[in-house]
């Protein structure tokens, strides 16, 4: 029975308050709208229509969820022992250019050899860029939020510097982006949307991250690191390797965001492959209390807020910031509304 | 009457800490509170300190009623307490903390004048210290020293300490007794904390009992025997000094821990190992007496493979182990009861079953955890405590809900039930009641008859010569005597501690113990 | 080139300083506020509105460092108050001044402006190099170059600043002897937003004399980051954003110059100067960091 109240406690009534909090910072934007002077019930309905008010709409929400999720995930596990890793952006860039370089390289492979290359080249050059700050952290104690912040800026400007540079498209004319990718290394698309393959290695992700921490000893250490770290390393649990393993875990999937991006969305490498979905990830994480199955509702909750800032963006003229306000808001809120303790999954 | 505190109450959620207490002191009177832990002295003191407000109950000086809301309140009403963690910033220097004391500090704080200050306390109380070290570069004594020093300079006179005694080695006890003393002579009047029936009688005008919250009784000294006390401290239960029943361990078997000139660098402050080389055998408690911070810390951290020797060696059953992770110790039948049971050894969110089994994962948890059957773990935990004697609400709770009598007790049972060959403890009994003290001690004792080696890292000279069955004393990183119980008092183990004296007497120098 | 590149240190290194100096002071209270990115933010682009609408640079550097406090505010009331995670609500004010800048300033992407000029010192101005090089700035430097002496002084001298140094080490000590904490951390996070405001205002009206969203590009963190090379001083915190003032400048010299280096290495250098000088210095530094702010770097959550 007390279990069963726990149960309600934790779990059921959080998306409940979540909702709550999430319409405290509707009405928060509400208010910023009406001091310039714009109609926040205009606002909201472009939000809405923009995200339900058609099938495209609505397969937009799932594009955009797919690298939330994956982001998130980035923030999730490393979080798990107490980490801020913010570098999901880097991260995304560094899987999508590890990709990239396959692509380009090993176009001529049949698809069934390639993708699957591809898949482990993203995962890959995400945990390399999540590996530094890692190390960083084990070895010389630098604080990884700080040093994940400063890596994503090097990593954009190095995309930047490939694609104009030794990758640049030679076709292009003066346009900054890669050759397009050969079909073997496209992801597949879905229903005639641009929904696409990464949908199940999102999911996939996130099941398995439920299944590594609630199922098996690893997940049991990081729980107990953390719970208390001290306690952990008394007890022989290796700090410093869950330090690299977690943040390369979390680095893996934003770079398998990153791949999925340029081979199913773009075909190509470009600036401007991520719009911010690092960062946008990493407030899902913390809106989630960094559980995984809250990871996959707040995904798509901040979809439905991404698509409707294009809407918001088109028929309001206003700018796309009004949505990054409102998630704003919603992080702050839920920073301050102390629930952070049901953090236990 | 000089101070008055009347039908003092206060509750906190689940605890009556004080129910309804009266107390009245003199003025320049040194009065004495004792109690067992939990017996809600420090919570009256914290009351009269503003630090806690109580629910009901008055506090006059002089007979003027205080109405105390926070600590600047007492202060300003002249009551100044030493709390048992001392309330200096390390990094500061003395003239530092005790400018953050003054009442009325200019913008511009007159260091020159504050540091003349600190020399004259000096010299009249025999307060001496230098005001411009840093706190971290004091000793223990010292440190508390500036901390009545800054009482004084705020314009306290009622001073409250909490438990002084506690951080000091004997002889520095009787230091401090000096200074109270001269302070009482100069009016000031003192309210003293304490669990130790002899410092009550060494230096008290008046004692006062505390037991669950309530008044037993004041006596004043000349009036009160040490049975008497005893007798009001305990209640009812019976009072038996603690003997063990001590089975010889087997002759001529290799020692289970030796460590050879073994040297950890210290850290800032701190002073690490220099050379360290003991033995231990099964079967055997090793005691190690010491000032707080002169290496027993590093001693059992570098066995247990939380920190590395920068020279030496470390052998346990004559393996090498120098270099084994703690993982690798902890597996190969070393265990450990750490200083800080819930900040050291249980994740307090996590349940009770779920760090029950925290030392011993792997056993629990094969194959990846992929398999693990939390219900029999359970049911087998649920034997282990039910053999053990202990109630326990629930194993689906979370630890951190636990008091810390209990949390100690589960971590004494979890380590102990692992049956380990090795057993390191870090003040075992701090913090601890009488009760549960006396169960701490039967279980190492039991540990020890069953074929353990135990090293046992004491601040608690009378516990170290109740249980060791030999003694070596820590100064400096060092090991300064080697004794066993029987052939030193307290008051020499003292002075070897604080390096007031060396030990003439030296073994053979490759090994500094006898392992008779 | 030595000179122009130092001359363009110091100037390129004021937005920098003014952040960091900030940023000590909230340090040294034991609060850490990776918000100034976003405080530096506002302060550009509130300080570029007013001047623009005014036309009066003075009102701009007013404007901004009352906005740079106010978004600062939020943060010292969140963290203070509300006692949420200190990182995770300074990121949030960050993210949060973003979407409001970029929405506020819009309209002012290509407007030009009054700047705020230079003003030579009469005087120290014509003397050789060194005149260029020091004494040619605009208003906003020489305070920058001021402050750092003052904010030192004020921490280390008066009992203002024991009463922030003893917050920032252990805030029960500093309870217990009457201090009133909160206060204190609010004025000290508050001032720091102050002066990433001050920082704003010099970036959008003195340095780029124009307003781009997100223009602060990363300069709140690497103040943070230099906080902890500075070893939480202010004096030493001048040398620090000279140095990196001078990273800044010495792109747009290589630029000037033709090198054949590829303009997005040289922007990454402020950013790898900073993980390089992390690693070498996190470690050393570690025992002069106040110990408020060791759970905060350090902590594991």
């Amino acid at each position: 029975m007390a279990r069963l109240a726990r149960l309600a406690d934790s779990r059921l009534l959080i998306p409940v308050r979540l909702l709550g909090l999430t319409a405290l910072a509707f009405v928060a934007v509400g208010i910023f709208l009406l001091l310039f002077g714009k109609n926040p019930l205009a606002a909201y309905r472009a939000i809405f229509a923009g995200a339900f008010g058609s099938t495209y709409g609505l397969s937009e929400v799932v594009v955009r969820a797919i690298p939330l999720m994956l982001c998130a995930a980035a923030t999730a596990i490393p979080a798990r022992i107490g980490l801020l890793n913010v570098g999901g952006e880097g991260q995304l860039h560094a899987g999508a250019m590890a990709a990239t370089w396959g692509a380009l390289t090993l176009g001529f492979l049949p698809r069934a050899a390639l993708l699957p290359g591809l898949v482990a080249l993203g995962l890959l050059g995400g945990a390399a860029a999540a590996l530094v700050p890692a190390v960083l952290r084990w070895a010389a104690g630098v604080n990884e939020t700080i040093s994940t912040l400063l890596l994503n800026y090097v990593i954009v400007l190095l995309v930047e510097y490939v694609v104009r540079g030794p990758w640049k498209d030679p076709l292009s004319y003066n346009w900054p982006f890669t050759p397009e990718f050969s079909d073997s290394a496209r992801l597949g698309l879905y229903w005639g949307t641009r929904i696409h393959a990464g949908l199940w290695f999102a999911l996939v992700a996130i099941a398995l991250f439920y299944f590594v921490l609630r199922r098996t000893r690893w997940g049991y250490e990081v729980r107990v690191i953390g719970d208390n770290p001290e306690a952990a390393v008394r007890a022989g649990i290796p700090l410093g390797r869950y330090i690299l393993l977690t943040m390369c875990a979390g680095g893996a999937l934003a770079g398998l965001a990153g791949m999925a991006e340029v081979c199913a969305i773009q075909s190509r490498l470009r600036p401007g492959i991520s719009t911010g979905f690092g960062y946008t990830g990493f407030l899902v994480s913390w809106l989630a209390l960094h559980h995984p199955l809250g990871i996959v509702a707040m995904a798509v909750l901040l979809g439905v807020l991404s698509v409707g800032g294009d809407q918001v963006q088109i028929s309001l003229g206003l700018p796309y910031a009004t949505v990054n306000i409102i998630m704003a808001l919603i992080f702050f809120v839920v920073l301050g509304s102390r629930f952070r303790a049901a953090r236990t999954a | 009457m000089y101070l008055r505190l009347d039908g003092i109450t206060k509750s906190f959620p689940g605890v009556l800490a004080n129910c309804g207490i009266n107390l009245e002191v003199d003025r320049g009177e040194i009065h004495a509170l004792l109690g067992e832990n939990g017996a809600g002295k420090s919570t009256l003191m914290k009351v009269l300190y503003g630090f806690y407000q109580p629910d009901a109950g008055t506090i006059s000086v002089d007979g003027a009623r205080l109405d105390l809301r926070s600590p600047s309140d007492a202060i300003r009403a002249g009551i100044g307490m030493v709390f048992q963690s001392f309330m200096l910033i390390p990094a500061f220097s003395v003239v530092e903390n005790i400018a953050l004391a003054l009442p009325r500090l200019g913008v511009v704080p007159d260091t020159a004048d504050i540091r003349e200050r600190v020399r004259q306390y000096g010299a009249r109380y025999g307060l001496t210290v230098d005001p411009d070290a840093k706190v971290w570069q004091l000793s223990v004594g010292e440190q508390q020293r500036v901390e009545i020093i800054k009482l004084l300079v705020s314009g306290a006179r009622i001073l409250i300490l909490d438990e002084p005694t506690s951080v000091l080695a004997p002889h520095e006890i009787r230091g401090l007794f000096e200074i109270l003393q001269t302070l009482r002579r100069d009016g000031y009047t003192i309210l003293f904390i304490t669990h130790k029936l002899k410092e009550v009688m060494a230096i008290a005008d008046r004692i006062t009992v505390l037991r669950k919250g309530s008044v037993v009784g004041t006596l004043s000294r000349d009036k009160a025997t040490e049975q008497d006390l005893a007798y009001m401290l305990l209640g009812e239960r019976e009072l038996r000094t603690d003997t063990f029943s001590r089975r010889g361990r087997a002759d001529g078997a290799r020692p289970v821990l030796e460590l050879e000139s073994v040297s950890v660098p210290g850290e800032r402050g701190r002073c690490g190992l220099a050379g360290v080389s003991l033995s231990l055998h099964g079967g055997e408690i090793l005691g190690v007496a010491g000032v707080t911070g002169n290496g027993q810390t590093e001693l059992g951290e570098a066995i247990l493979g939380l920190r590395r020797a920068a020279h030496g060696r470390i052998l346990l059953d004559g393996v090498d182990v120098s270099h084994a992770t703690t993982a690798r110790m902890l597996e190969a039948g070393v265990a450990c009861i750490p200083e800080d049971p819930l900040r050291m050894g249980v994740a307090p969110g996590l349940t009770i079953a779920e760090n029950m089994i925290l030392t011993e994962r792997r056993r629990f948890m094969p194959r990846g955890g992929l398999f693990t059957d939390w219900r029999a773990i359970r049911r087998a935990i649920e034997e282990r405590i039910e053999n053990f004697g202990l109630t326990i609400p629930r194993l689906t709770v979370p630890v951190g809900t636990l008091s810390g009598g209990n949390v100690q007790r589960l971590l004494l049972l979890r380590e102990l039930s692992r049956r380990p060959k090795l057993l390191v403890t870090f003040y075992p009994t701090r913090g601890l009641d009488v009760a549960a003290t006396r169960m701490a001690h039967e279980l190492l004792m039991m540990a020890r008859n069953g074929g353990a080696a135990i090293l046992l890292i004491s601040e608690d000279l009378d516990e170290l010569l109740d249980l060791s069955d030999r003694l070596v004393v820590f100064s400096r990183g060092a090991i300064v005597g080697a004794f066993r119980p029987g052939e030193i008092d307290t008051v020499d183990i003292g002075l070897l501690m604080t390096g007031a004296k060396r030990h003439e007497w030296h073994d053979s120098p490759a090994s500094p113990i006898p392992a008779s | 080139m030595l000179a122009s590149v130092l001359e363009g240190g110091i100037r390129a290194g004021t937005p920098i300083l003014y952040a960091t100096l900030g940023e000590v002071i909230a340090e040294r209270a034991g609060i850490v506020n990776l918000g100034v990115e976003g405080a530096i933010l506002v302060g550009a682009c509130a300080g570029f509105i007013t001047t623009a609408q005014t036309q009066s640079p003075l009102l701009g550097i007013a404007a901004a460092a009352l906005a740079g406090g106010a978004a600062s505010l939020v943060h010292a009331f969140m963290v203070v108050t509300v006692r949420a995670n200190q990182i995770a609500s300074g990121l949030a004010l960050m993210f949060l001044c973003l979407g409001v800048t970029s929405f506020v300033g819009r309209p002012y992407v290509a407007v030009k402006i009054n700047a705020v000029a230079p003003l030579a010192v009469p005087g120290l101005s014509d003397l050789p190099v060194v005149g260029r090089l020091l004494f040619s700035h605009d208003v906003l430097v020489y305070g920058a170059y001021l402050l750092a002496p003052l904010i030192w002084l004020i921490l280390f001298y008066t009992k203002w600043g024991l009463a922030l140094r003893a917050v920032g080490e252990r805030q029960a000590v500093a309870f217990a002897s009457g201090l009133p904490t909160a206060v204190v951390q609010y004025a000290a996070v508050v001032c720091g937003g102050v002066l990433a405001g001050v920082a704003g205002a010099h970036l959008s009206l003195a340095y780029a004399r124009s307003w781009v969203e997100g223009m602060s590009n990363g300069r709140g963190f690497i103040a943070v980051a230099l906080v902890i090379f500075a070893t939480w001083h202010p004096l030493r915190a001048v040398l620090g954003a000279v140095i990196f003032g001078a990273v800044f400048a010495l792109q747009l010299q290589i630029q000037a110059r033709g090198v054949a280096l590829s303009p997005y290495f040289l922007d990454m250098t402020p950013y790898l100067l900073t993980l390089v000088g992390l690693l070498l210095l996190a470690r050393a530094q570690r025992h002069t960091m106040p110990e408020g702010l060791k759970e905060v770097f350090e902590g594991l959550k």
